[in-house]
């Protein structure tokens, strides 16, 4: 089966939910490959007992120009739908950090004066502890093309029994990729006014993509919130709270999984589980 | 000579468009005949990414030496700069406005782009 925990707001708590529930599901004997996909901001080894090895390259192939051929006939400009390419009477520009790698230049030159270059994203890195494996790609600072470095974390991935997949935070194109080829997506949100704006752009995303989803509510207060009610009129399931607890906060803050810390937690995170595990057996 | 002037319509009478990738309108001005002829970029200003590379590689066609402007980020700069034209910033009122401004050496010629960059 495979997770994405995502969420529209950042600072819900999808790490937390990944990682508590990626423990859970390894210590109830199942093969656990945790992807963090946030790659601008990966944070999910800081709560794992992984050995990562050291990390490699992820590149995109980008067009390199030969200007000793290249006759400046536009073509390449033409066909680029990112604008990536500027072509002048006396010569052709190329912005890289619009290209995303179409090929639709280097095909499409009649001259052959484009061949393949490549350009790194970030880099990714894997690894393996005692109770599940993971993985994590680093975005290259000031980068903006992002979802082939995911789609390098969501490869790496290999096949673990149940993979679990850090979204970004918000709904834009890593969210999208991320998600994409899931089973379910696990949309964690809080009890607050702009936790329930952002949940409902997530819910609205996850529909779009024809994928299943449920909620878990963080720093949950007393019930019922503001999120049950919304989830009661969109007829979401809520598989698990978290409660709003100094002793969650601080194993948190110390790097320390929630689900040791916190009886409570450790019994929503086993019951999410298990909600999840009946999902599976009835697909 | 020829000046192109980024405008929100049409005609000289309409106002200056301050963003250079993303204006609806250029204007050519023939600075001999004081005429007029209008550009239409409503599609690649509407652009996800790169209005200002498609922008600048249109204008630079167009036979121009001068673009006048409120403000031009750092891609649309860098074709501009190597198609060889002048890009004057800080561009207000109506194209006629901007146009007479040029002439009384009111804009400020770029040396480098002033503009923040969009995706």
């Amino acid at each position: 089966m495979r997770i994405a925990v995502a969420s529209g707001k950042g600072g819900t708590g999808k790490t937390t939910v990944a990682v508590n529930l990626a423990l859970t599901a390894a210590r109830a004997g199942l093969s656990v490959h945790l992807g963090d996909c946030d790659v601008e901001e990966p944070n999910a080894r800081l709560f794992l007992d992984v050995a990562f090895e050291a990390p490699r390259d992820v590149s995109v192939p980008v067009p390199v120009i030969d200007a000793a051929i290249c006759n400046h006939c536009g073509a390449c400009a033409k066909i680029c739908a990112f604008n990536a390419i500027a072509c002048l009477p006396d010569r052709t520009l190329v912005f890289l950090d619009l290209c995303h790698s179409c090929a639709g230049c280097w095909l499409v030159c009649p001259q052959a004066a484009i061949t393949q270059g490549t350009r790194v994203l970030g880099e990714l890195t894997s690894g393996t502890g005692r109770e599940l494996a993971a993985t994590q790609g680093l975005l290259r600072v000031g980068e903006t093309v992002v979802p082939p470095l995911i789609r390098a974390v969501k490869d790496a991935a290999g096949p673990a029994a149940w993979v679990i997949l850090d979204a970004p935070p918000g709904t834009s194109c890593p969210v999208v990729e991320t998600m994409k080829g899931v089973d379910f997506v696990l949309l964690v949100t809080e009890p607050t006014p702009f936790g329930r704006h952002d949940l409902e752009l997530a819910v609205r995303l996850t529909r779009s993509v024809g994928l299943p989803c449920g909620v878990v509510i963080n720093r949950a207060g007393g019930t019922p919130d503001l999120i049950d009610a919304f989830c009661a009129r969109e007829g979401l399931p809520v598989l698990a709270r978290i409660p709003f607890k100094r002793t969650v906060a601080a194993a948190c803050a110390e790097g320390r999984l929630a689900i040791e810390a916190d009886q409570d937690v450790a019994a929503a995170m086993t019951g999410l589980f298990h909600a999840l595990r009946d999902r599976e057996a009835a697909a | 000579m020829k000046l192109i002037v980024t405008s929100q319509g049409p005609e000289a009478t309409d106002p200056v468009d301050p963003r250079f990738g993303r204006a609806p309108y250029f204007l050519v001005c023939d600075v001999e005949t004081g005429g007029f002829t209008a550009l239409d970029n409503r599609d690649q200003a509407a652009a996800a990414q790169g209005a200002g590379v498609q922008a600048a590689q249109i204008v630079a066609g167009s036979g121009a030496q001068i673009v006048l402007t409120g403000h031009c980020g750092p891609k649309a700069f860098a074709v501009l700069s190597e198609a060889g034209l002048q890009v004057y910033a800080g561009a207000t009122g109506s194209v006629q406005d901007a146009v007479h401004a040029w002439y009384e050496g009111k804009l400020e010629l770029l040396a480098t782009p002033d503009g923040i960059p969009h995706h």
